[in-house]
């Protein structure tokens, strides 16, 4: 049985100190979050109400609808009771489909998890392997080669390499469907098209942080041993030099997170970013609401978690 | 290499839209649907559209558009970001945390989810675009000038100048924030691409430029209902987004370069 102190120092009193701090600087950007998110529905111009229904309406179902979305009531009610309601995990009903919110995002969060992890596997299996070419082979054709294909990844749109890679591996090739859900061939050209601009990033990443490393004693004392290049970056250095690859991936989970909107649109894929620009179609704006708020948390939470994380891993973190 | 093709690629882009429509001619709303899904002909050289629109003459006035929601939303974005960041840099304390705070709040959105937003709820049209980017966009700048408004402040001249009876607006003005514009114009021209970007996926979601007025984010989104059969209406457009936002991603690596070499 391992002592006291022992046990507990799987966390450190500091990081704890830390984790506290970094959650409370959170709740006033949740807070705002949320006021931005409620103050939303009071910039439609006109009236919401008749946004919603249109214009021709009939007075009555606009009376209902502006109760139902409580904007009958003062400003200060309306901001108390959403806020009341969040606190509970209540993000309204959807215009369009008569039903929770939270249950529209909530069947709809499956789809986008799958093709965010399946995206982040992707940019990972590309990059890892074209960062640690682009190191061994530092300067030669095939560097040179590895870095264009990862520069072409970060300049094209996600959404004009969508389509593109509909049309050669889809349309030319037949190889892949190109839209929809049901097997894992669905998800390959999505979770491409989403991967790549990460995997771009993240192969520039790893060749600079690899060479770095390359240039350590330990590397320079395995190469003096006998161990060829290969087997040096392999087994030494490249372990080391993917924590600043771990970092970058983390700060562009936002960005993945966004990315869905857009991929999910082109490849009809049904998550929430699909669901959110359809909501904004039908002008369902506590949909809109709901989805806004639901993906802004998430980003926060995640932003969170990769801190607590390093802080965990990296002491010079958390004493700072 | 790069710096030079950065250069050319934005000087494209900016000739094109600048005389572009008259070389062209044609005009990029007339339909002709018996040529609808054309590809390119010696009549029209990138082809026509699903209505039969000249895709080349849509092109150009695009690229007006998109170079022009740019400077719309780097310059605004770029004055309100400076001024509010100098002020809160140079201003210190309660003000400055309350700024702080704001800017804490709209970097809590991720990337363009604020901006689809703000256009969801305002309605699609080019003035809600550039006042949902300039939204997110000037807090880039205002965190920026901060952190160089902290450095310049506690600066000799700058201390002279106070010393001396300057009022404060003056030593903002004449003194800080002159010394924020290498910083400030490398972030533009890096703001550009993103801007140029924000808005053709903007108008691809139907959420910017509203036909039948073409831009390169919507002409992309007519496309993808005719991946089939013409897929011209796809390649065109993306390429032009592609090539404009690499060219000004190298001029503003290139600038940066030569304006602040320790960042090479």
């Amino acid at each position: 049985m391992l002592p006291e102190s022992g046990r507990w120092a799987i966390i450190p009193s500091a990081v704890l100190a830390y984790a506290i701090r970094r959650v409370a600087l959170t709740i006033p950007v949740l807070l705002g979050v949320a006021t931005l998110v409620f103050a939303l529905i009071h910039l439609v111009p006109g009236d919401p109400a008749e946004a919603m229904l249109g214009e021709s309406a009939p007075a009555a179902d606009l009376d209902e609808l502006r109760r139902t979305l409580g904007l009958d009531q003062p400003l200060v009610v309306q901001y108390g009771r959403y806020l009341g309601r969040l606190v509970q995990g209540d993000l309204g009903v959807s215009f369009r489909y008569r039903t929770p919110v939270r249950q529209e995002i909530g069947s709809r969060l499956g789809r986008t998890a799958e093709l965010a992890i399946a995206a982040m596997v992707v940019a990972v299996a590309v990059a890892i392997p074209l960062g640690v070419v682009g190191a061994l082979y530092q300067g030669r054709a095939i560097d040179q080669a590895a870095m264009t294909v990862s520069l072409l990844g970060i300049s094209m749109p996600n959404f004009w390499l969508g389509p593109l890679l509909a049309i050669v591996f889809a349309v030319q090739l037949g190889w892949l469907p190109v839209s929809g859900t049901g097997s894992l061939a669905h998800l390959v050209l999505p979770a491409v098209t989403l991967g790549a601009a990460l995997a771009a990033i993240l192969a520039r990443m790893t060749r600079a942080s690899l060479l770095d490393e390359l240039r350590e004693l330990y590397v320079l004392a395995a190469r003096a041993r006998g161990l060829s290049r290969f087997r040096a970056v392999v087994g030494h250095a490249l372990r080391n030099s993917l924590i600043p690859v771990v970092t970058i991936m983390g700060l562009q989970l936002g960005a993945v997170l966004t990315g869905t909107i857009i991929t999910e649109t082109i490849f009809a894929w049904p998550g929430i970013g699909r669901l959110l620009i359809q909501a904004i179609n039908f002008r369902d704006y506590p949909l809109v609401q709901g989805c806004i708020l639901f993906i802004a948390v998430t980003y926060v939470a995640m932003n969170l978690i990769v801190d607590l994380a390093y802080a965990w891993l990296d002491p010079r973190i958390r004493y700072r | 290499m790069t710096r030079t093709l950065g250069i050319v690629l934005v000087g494209l882009a900016a000739v094109t839209a600048i005389v572009g429509p008259w070389v062209v001619g044609a005009d990029p709303i007339a339909q002709n649907l018996p040529l609808r899904l054309q590809g390119p002909s010696a009549a029209h050289w990138l082809g026509v559209d699903e209505l039969g629109r000249d895709i080349l003459a849509r092109l150009v006035v695009g690229a007006r558009i998109s170079l022009a929601v740019g400077c719309a939303v780097v310059g605004v974005s770029a004055a309100l970001g400076m001024a509010i960041g100098a002020v809160a840099g140079y201003a210190g304390g309660a003000l400055d945390t309350a700024i702080g705070r704001v800017m804490d709040v709209l970097l809590a959105f991720p990337g363009i989810l604020l901006a689809i937003a703000l256009v969801a709820v305002l309605g699609p049209s080019l003035g809600n675009v550039v006042l949902a980017l300039v939204t997110i966009g000037w807090v880039s700048y205002a965190r920026l000038v901060r952190g160089q408004v902290l450095k310049v402040r506690e600066l000799d001249y700058v201390q002279a100048a106070r010393a001396l009876g300057a009022p404060v607006g003056r030593v903002i003005a004449r003194h800080v924030v002159p010394a924020t514009f290498s910083a400030v114009t490398v972030q533009a021209t890096l703001g550009m691409a993103g801007a140029i970007l924000a808005e053709a996926s903007l108008s691809f979601l139907g959420l910017g430029v509203q036909p039948p007025t073409p831009s390169w984010g919507s002409m992309l989104d007519a496309g993808r209902s005719h991946l089939f059969e013409a897929p011209h209406l796809t390649i065109v457009p993306g390429l032009a987004i592609a090539l404009v936002v690499l060219g000004f991603n190298f001029a503003g690596d290139a600038l940066r370069d030569r304006l602040d070499p320790r960042s090479s």
